[in-house]
């Protein structure tokens, strides 16, 4: 399916999504309260089948005082992709959690909440994946310091 | 709204499971993260009953070097050299994979001659890898011949990279624009005189492992992954073909020029650890036939379609792109907010999402059999750590 089509036909399961501009994917903005029932839509409808739930990362819009969850959800059989966008607030980070979905979320996940501080809500097994439990802070936030850190160059 | 946090204390302390004096207490265990089946410093807690494997909880991070957070410091052309230290037996690849993101975005020419270039090396680590990934299954499996011969043949292919692009192992050698270097007047010679001596060493490698019985009887019918939970598990690559799934991004989304060659993608049947050593073996032999359409067809042209600059603009916005390595599909997520250094940077990793397979496959099977499982799926931990 092309991107014009797969874009009706999500919105069409999800009326509140709106393109997201600025990207190279297919990729709609959707309310995180929406997203759940989504991507079981999208994983189960015959056209769509979005099987595999490809990576899911964050971003860090310091300004806008948002954090932007990116969903790549690819579908093996039919070989398309496209991207959810779930902007949550900085200060309440809390987002439903895609494990019973996707499985694979459960570990990508957690790798964001060590990274991030975003906390998924009903997660099984929420806990830090690469740092130490008693770790400080959340070192992929651009507010994180530490003795080491670099310039980012202008 | 509260959500629970937990840590890794709380998850593998429980009480005693021992009901009546008859019955049988289940225990943990660490394997790692100094064990020699692991390759490297993976940690696995293993919650066993008796030589029951009841669940493994991967612990990671004793390799984490924060590559995405330095990558937020540095230029694109600087991540390029960041991405060779995570899966460093696919260097290449994952050089091509941040070159390919970088490109797009950039809206950068190549020529034909970069993309036939970059397909050849990429093949030929390809075969490199799992000529290593052999070896060490063997030995993984008590054989200690197969990891002197993998290695012996692995050895050539190095010093074949060795003379053109001067590195062994981190290579920084596939640059956004082009590569940066033309190959050596020797390439060819060298290349064709490897695949003409590997090609019977590969059936010399059939007789002693693959035709083995003993190899056949202990890797047949355990670490079975069905298709559907592989893809629910996020597994790609040879694990994913393994278990039936024909999901190659070189014959799917071809990129260099894969679409120009002709090749087969191997699949296995039950997806246990004879068929994802058998999927490997075949998919050698296909970059075999990959590297022998192209070695005599390298187009001319330049290796650099204009002088590399150290600054490269990449427009404003999400930009997303992916390619198959030896073990999976490599996506580098490119958020950038127009300036010379990206805002954020992500890597998808082959290993971070196969490895989770491993309770799949593990759970209710031996402990004696998780060492095979872990060998087949070939993971490296620095991609998993990154």
């Amino acid at each position: 399916m092309d991107a014009l089509n797969l874009i009706a036909a999500v919105q069409a399961l999800q009326p509140d999504a709106k393109v997201r501009e600025q990207t190279d994917q297919p990729t709609l903005i959707v309310p995180a309260h929406a997203l759940v029932a989504l991507a079981r839509q999208l994983r189960d409808d015959p056209t769509l089948r979005f099987d595999l739930l490809e990576t899911h990362t964050a971003v860090d819009w310091l300004d806008e005082d948002r954090f932007e969850l990116l969903y790549l959800l690819a579908s093996v059989p039919l070989g398309h992709h496209l991207t959810l966008s779930v902007s949550i607030d900085r200060d309440e980070p809390v987002v439903p959690t895609l494990c019973e979905v996707y499985p694979i979320a459960q570990w990508l996940e957690r790798e964001v909440y060590d990274m991030f501080g975003i906390l998924y809500d009903n997660h099984p097994d929420l806990r830090r994946l690469f740092l130490e439990d008693d770790w400080v802070g959340f070192p992929l936030r651009k507010d994180y310091e530490d003795d080491f850190m670099l310039e980012r160059p202008e | 709204m509260s959500v629970h946090v937990s840590t890794l204390q709380a998850r593998i302390s429980g009480e005693s499971t021992a009901s009546s004096p008859l019955s049988t207490e289940e225990y943990f265990v660490n394997m790692g993260p100094q064990h020699p089946s692991t390759h490297g410093v993976l940690r696995l807690v293993l919650r066993l009953d008796g030589e029951t494997v009841r669940e493994v909880v991967p612990v990671l991070g004793y390799i984490h070097r924060g590559i995405e957070k330095m990558g937020e410091h540095g230029n694109y052309r600087q991540f390029v050299h960041l991405v060779d230290r995570m899966d460093y037996l696919s260097a290449l690849a994952n050089n091509w994979a941040v070159t390919m993101v970088v490109e797009k975005a950039a809206k950068m020419e190549t020529t034909e001659r970069i993309q036939a270039i970059r397909t050849l090396v990429c093949e030929l680590q390809r075969i490199q890898s799992h000529l290593l990934w052999w070896g060490v299954f063997g030995m993984d499996l008590g054989g200690f011949t197969p990891f002197f011969y993998g290695l012996r043949e692995r050895e050539q292919i190095c010093d074949i990279f060795e003379k053109t692009i001067g590195a062994r192992l981190t290579m920084n050698y596939i640059q956004p624009g082009g590569v940066m270097f033309d190959i050596h007047p020797e390439f060819v010679k060298d290349v064709k005189a490897f695949i003409s001596y590997l090609k019977p060493k590969l059936v010399e490698y059939d007789a002693l492992v693959t035709d083995n019985v003993i190899i056949q009887e202990r890797i047949r019918g355990i670490g079975k992954l069905s298709a559907e939970r592989a893809i629910a598990l996020g597994a790609t690559g040879p694990v994913l073909r393994a278990s039936g799934v024909a999901h190659d991004l070189r014959k799917s989304e071809p990129y260099g020029v894969y679409s120009q060659l002709d090749f087969d993608v191997p699949v296995g049947k039950d997806g246990d650890c004879w068929d994802r050593y058998w999927v490997r073996m075949e998919e050698m032999r296909q970059s075999v036939r990959m590297i022998e359409q192209l070695i005599d067809n390298i187009p001319e042209g330049k290796t650099f379609m204009v002088k590399p600059a150290a600054k490269i603009k990449v427009p404003a916005g999400v930009h997303y792109s992916h390619l198959e390595t030896a073990r999976g599909i490599l996506g580098v997520l490119l958020v950038s907010d127009g300036k010379e250094a990206p805002y954020r940077i992500h890597c998808r990793t082959p290993n971070f999402n196969n490895l989770w397979c491993i309770g799949e496959m593990a759970t209710g099977g031996r402990m004696g059999d998780l060492v095979a499982m872990l060998s087949s799926i070939d993971i490296v931990v620095p991609d998993i750590d990154r």
